[in-house]
């Protein structure tokens, strides 16, 4: 795998023009592959790509996954930051979720994880059916005593067709609670505020200078590579995703011919996503933004005519400079961005 | 090699005739084989019910149209014309049988040979049997395991008063007794009279709109000839036109210099608006006008049903569209009519539920035309207290209460069909439906027909599907109009958040209000989405709430992950949802699904 990944790397190096400044290993379970595996990815994409000397260094690891050697070795490879998907301190809502760690394993891994880096961000997931008010308050509580900078915090999704969906279906587990949900993230907002973390992306919170510099990118539209199996990539104009399935991946590389599907953005898909994403950050739209400038005005006026409406209701906050979300438009962002979408 | 007969067709070569039987009794498929075994159709034309052409009929596996071809077959050294007219089955549709049977002097009468004799089978018979048509009874399907061709013909014998050796055997699937078809119509179906002398006098039985060719008109001559070129008038209408094109239908239209008496055809004329043309119109010639034929009674909608545009704006384009879907289906009635909730749109009448749909579906495939459709009712008459006699099409037409004498509902005589296991089933759905047993016969041991009378509004929603699950798929049923009835009923609204939603108001009989409102807010419930508010869907009757719902407000509407490898799949639910929206009404604040205007039909 890690070979055909390269090779890839190879292949596309001039999908990217400009300067990198993140790479970010993630989907699946980055953290079981060898210290040597890692090694190669990073030096074979330093060589390949010009790289920024701040770039943002991610891996994504399971707190099982996390032992003392290999914190010291990621680091000295040149990983700098962490992602570490604890999901909960709580070990009835970790089994709930079918997670492979328990409550103890989460935080051993933190307080070893804190010894040798400072940028980590770590999972949180709320609205489970078995998660209180109290143990959520519990679990962000604990988080910010770690002096974590950086947190995630998802509401919990069940997607359609996997195997939770299917036992909620035969109702051999509680449905979500969407109120419960929207009450978690109603106190959550306020908890973070409280301590100062900025909440500078729906499900994201960060300490002053540790927002995520890669997530952000996806959010600004800028540019990005993605290799291996089921990977998307994005230009600015057209996006493309590798197949998912792993072995078809490796036997597409080894015939030479990369297996992937690619679409062509239009323009009003390009600015719909411009606008859902942005809408997702605190900065919202910036009628400063190219993306923005770009649109033709009778377009612009149709969106701020609808964004009116989310104006009066107090879902939006509407100036001669921006759009974007109060608190409370956070909870409807989909709805906001499906209404302001041109088709 | 196909093989072209060119030959001038005299009178006593022409067979006009049509396949009639039940619904699913092989009609389409023995056509395929009459068309196949005659070479009317090329081997590379050929296909499952090929008759059947439009996408819907193929779709849904029935024949919704009546379709007229022409066969040529040389029998014992002389070359006759056949024209084949193959029907619909389904009960909403007789009317389509009854003006196909104008233009025959016989009628090929299919019975399944599994499952014997059923309400259509009788009603169309009767149809047949009123336009003095020769029968040929044919028991179909004889290559079924389950094939029962004693009982059958046993009962045919019973029902038309033939010989059992009058009965030809077939099988449409594996085409078997084709042969004996062919040469049946040829040596039992009169040929048609008629005079080529007389002034052309020809039966309009059809109209089909063709956006290059205009309007094109399906005719059966019965006096005179139409040659290309004649100046022609229409008598009820007195408007005259050239015959740009005359000619047979083959499969596709095949252009002839003259038609004669006797034959089944089509001509053009360049009529571009629908309205000009009248199935059931004579065509004649301008400079030696014949009299008017007596033609079809017209047909009466049985269910009625508001048809509107999504957007407002569209309106002029949907009347347009509603004007040429009315020349294929001159069953179709509409009127002008406005809603608060949904704008401008049309008061429709259809001839049951079936009809409704397709129409609808038609607009949207055909046309381009994205509408909603209302709750259907039946339609009423309403006796004022000052003595008026009102029709009542619709609930807004209802006069106020305090102002109404009584109201009068549409009786029907139901016709069923089934085993005496089922005949408990049968009563109490039936009897729970308002209806009055009148009639029990057995027609064999085994098969008995009860009759009921019954309130029409009963039957149109889904009284058939109830009927069946009862029987287990055992019962036929069939009915007609029997007049109008005193009845106790009210009009029941809907309100979203104080706001009456007039295009989902109901016309019902008091003792059905209570639950059937308590039903629809449930479906409502269902049906509306969650907005940011709370929404309150109540029922009434006058001022009276009778049902209630709340959906509360929608508290949490944001996916949680947004990255790289989401944004994509994101934003196209995301602009499905926006283009859902779209095909919502605004009713006060609340927005309105299409799908919650036929609510009603879904309750069960
Ligand atoms: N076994 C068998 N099946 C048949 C035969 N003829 C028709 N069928 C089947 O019966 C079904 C109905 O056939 P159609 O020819 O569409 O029947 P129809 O009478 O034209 O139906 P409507 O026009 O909707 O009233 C189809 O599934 C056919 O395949 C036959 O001779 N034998
Ligand atoms: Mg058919």
């Amino acid at each position: 795998m890690i070979a055909a990944i390269a090779k890839e790397a190879e292949w596309r190096k001039d999908y990217l023009n400009e300067k990198v400044e993140t790479i970010y290993f993630g989907g699946g379970t980055p953290s079981l592959l060898s210290i040597s595996d890692l090694r190669l990815m990073i030096e074979k994409l330093k060589e390949l790509f010009f790289f920024d000397e701040n770039a943002e260094i991610s891996l994504e690891a399971n707190p099982d996954d996390i032992t003392e050697e290999k914190l010291i070795e990621w680091k000295a490879i040149g990983i700098n930051r962490l992602s570490i998907g604890i999901q909960s301190f709580n070990d009835v809502d970790l089994q709930w979720m079918n997670r492979a760690h328990n409550a103890q394993h989460a935080i051993e891994c933190l307080k070893l994880a804190t010894k040798y880096f400072n940028n980590i961000t770590i999972d949180l997931i709320y609205g489970s059916p078995t998660l209180t008010d109290e143990q959520w308050k519990k679990n962000v509580e604990f988080a910010i005593s770690f002096n974590i900078p950086h947190i995630s915090c998802y509401a919990l999704t069940v997607e359609p067709k996997t195997a939770l969906d299917k036992l909620i279906i035969q109702q051999k587990k509680e449905n979500i609670d969407v109120d419960k949900q929207a009450k978690h993230f109603e106190s959550l907002m306020q908890w973070m505020k409280e301590v100062g973390y900025e909440h500078y992306e729906i499900s994201n919170f960060a300490k002053p200078n540790y927002r995520s510099k890669h997530n952000s990118s996806y959010w600004k539209g800028l540019p990005y590579l993605g290799l291996g199996p089921s990977a998307h990539s994005f230009n600015g104009s057209s996006r493309q995703w590798n197949i998912a399935n792993n072995a078809l991946y490796i036997q597409s590389i080894e015939n030479g011919d990369l297996n992937f599907e690619k679409e062509e953005l239009t323009a009003s898909q390009q600015l719909n996503e411009y606008i859902m994403t942005s809408l997702r950050t605190i900065e919202g739209i910036n009628f400063l933004d190219d993306r923005w400038l770009m649109t033709d005005d009778k377009t612009k006026s149709k969106i701020i005519l609808s964004a009116k409406k989310w104006e009066a209701n107090g879902n939006v906050v509407l100036n001669e400079k921006i759009l974007r979300l109060t608190d409370k438009g956070r909870f409807l962002a989909d709805g906001i961005a499906a209404d302001l979408f041109q088709l | 090699m196909l093989q072209t007969y060119i030959f001038a067709a005299v009178m006593k070569n022409i067979r006009n005739f049509c396949i009639i039987a039940h619904i699913d009794h092989g009609k389409s498929t023995l056509a395929d084989r009459l068309l196949e075994h005659t070479h009317t159709i090329g081997v590379r034309d050929m296909m499952n019910q090929v008759l059947d052409d439009m996408d819907l009929e193929r779709e849904k596996g029935i024949t919704i149209k009546s379709h007229a071809i022409q066969i040529n077959y040389p029998y014992k050294g002389e070359e006759y014309i056949l024209n084949l007219i193959d029907t619909p089955g389904h009960v909403d549709f007789s009317y389509e049988v009854s003006r196909a049977l104008a233009a025959c002097e016989g009628a090929l009468l299919l019975v399944d040979a599994s499952q014997g004799i059923q309400a259509q089978t009788i009603s169309n018979l009767y149809l047949a049997i009123d336009n003095d048509l020769e029968i040929i009874p044919v028991i179909n399907k004889i290559d079924m395991d389950g094939a029962q061709i004693p009982e059958v013909t046993d009962q045919i014998v019973d029902l038309i008063g033939c010989k059992p050796e009058d009965i030809l055997l077939a099988s449409g699937k594996s085409g078997i007794g084709i042969d004996e078809i062919l040469e049946a119509i040829v040596s039992r179906i009169p040929a048609p009279q008629g005079s080529y002398d007389a002034p052309l006098q020809a039966l309009i039985f059809d109209s089909v709109f063709n956006s290059f060719r205009g309007i094109i008109v399906y005719y059966r001559i019965l006096n005179g000839i139409l040659k290309k070129g004649d100046k022609i008038r229409f008598v009820a209408s007195g408007m005259d036109y050239f015959a740009d094109e005359v000619g047979v239908l083959k499969l596709t239209m095949t252009p002839k210099e003259e038609m004669k008496a006797g034959d089944v055809g089509y001509i053009i004329t360049g009529i571009k608006v629908a309205k000009e043309v009248k199935v059931g119109d004579t065509i004649t010639l301008a400079n030696n006008p014949g009299k008017m034929i007596h033609g079809f009674e017209e047909v009466k909608p049985m269910v009625f049903a508001g048809i509107y545009p999504v957007e407002t704006d569209d309106f002029e384009e949907l009347r347009d569209c509603m004007d040429k879907l009315q020349l294929n289906d001159a069953s179709l009635t509409f009127e002008l009519e406005t809603s608060q909730a949904l704008g401008f749109g049309f008061r429709c009448g259809f001839l049951g539920l079936l009809h409704m749909e397709i129409i609808q579906e038609r607009l949207e495939r055909e046309f381009d035309q994205t509408v909603i459709t209302t709750v259907p009712n039946v339609g009423f008459y309403a006796y004022t207290s000052k003595g008026d006699k009102l029709s009542v099409n619709n609930p807004s037409e209802m006069p106020d209460p305090t102002k109404l004498d009584r109201i009068e509902e549409p009786f029907i005589r139901a016709q069923i069909i089934s085993m005496p296991d089922y005949i408990g089933n049968i009563m109490t759905l039936c009897l729970g439906k308002r209806g009055i047993l009148i009639n029990q016969t057995y027609l064999t041991p085994t098969r008995v027909e009860l009759t009921f009378e019954m309130p029409l509004t009963e039957i149109v929603f889904d009284f058939y599907d109830k009927l069946k699950s009862q029987t287990r798929g055992y019962a036929s049923f069939d009915y007609s109009p029997i007049g109008y009835r005193e009845a106790d009923i009210v009009k029941m609204d809907i309100l979203l958040n104080n706001e009456k939603v007039d295009a989902l108001s109901a016309l019902i009989h008091r003792s059905r209000a209570q639950e059937f409102g308590r039903k629809l807010c449930e479906k409502l419930k269902e049906l509306l989405t969650k907005q940011q508010f709370q929404i309150a869907i109540q029922a009434a009757i006058g001022a009276k709430v009778i049902a209630r719902e709340n959906i509360s407000a929608m508290r949490k509407d944001v996916t949680a992950k947004c990255y790289g490898g989401d944004i994509s799949r994101k934003r196209k639910l995301l602009e499905k949802q926006k283009e859902g929206k779209k095909r919502m009404k605004q009713i006060g604040n609340v927005e309105v699904p299409q799908e919650a205007f036929l609510a009603v039909l879904k309750l069960d």
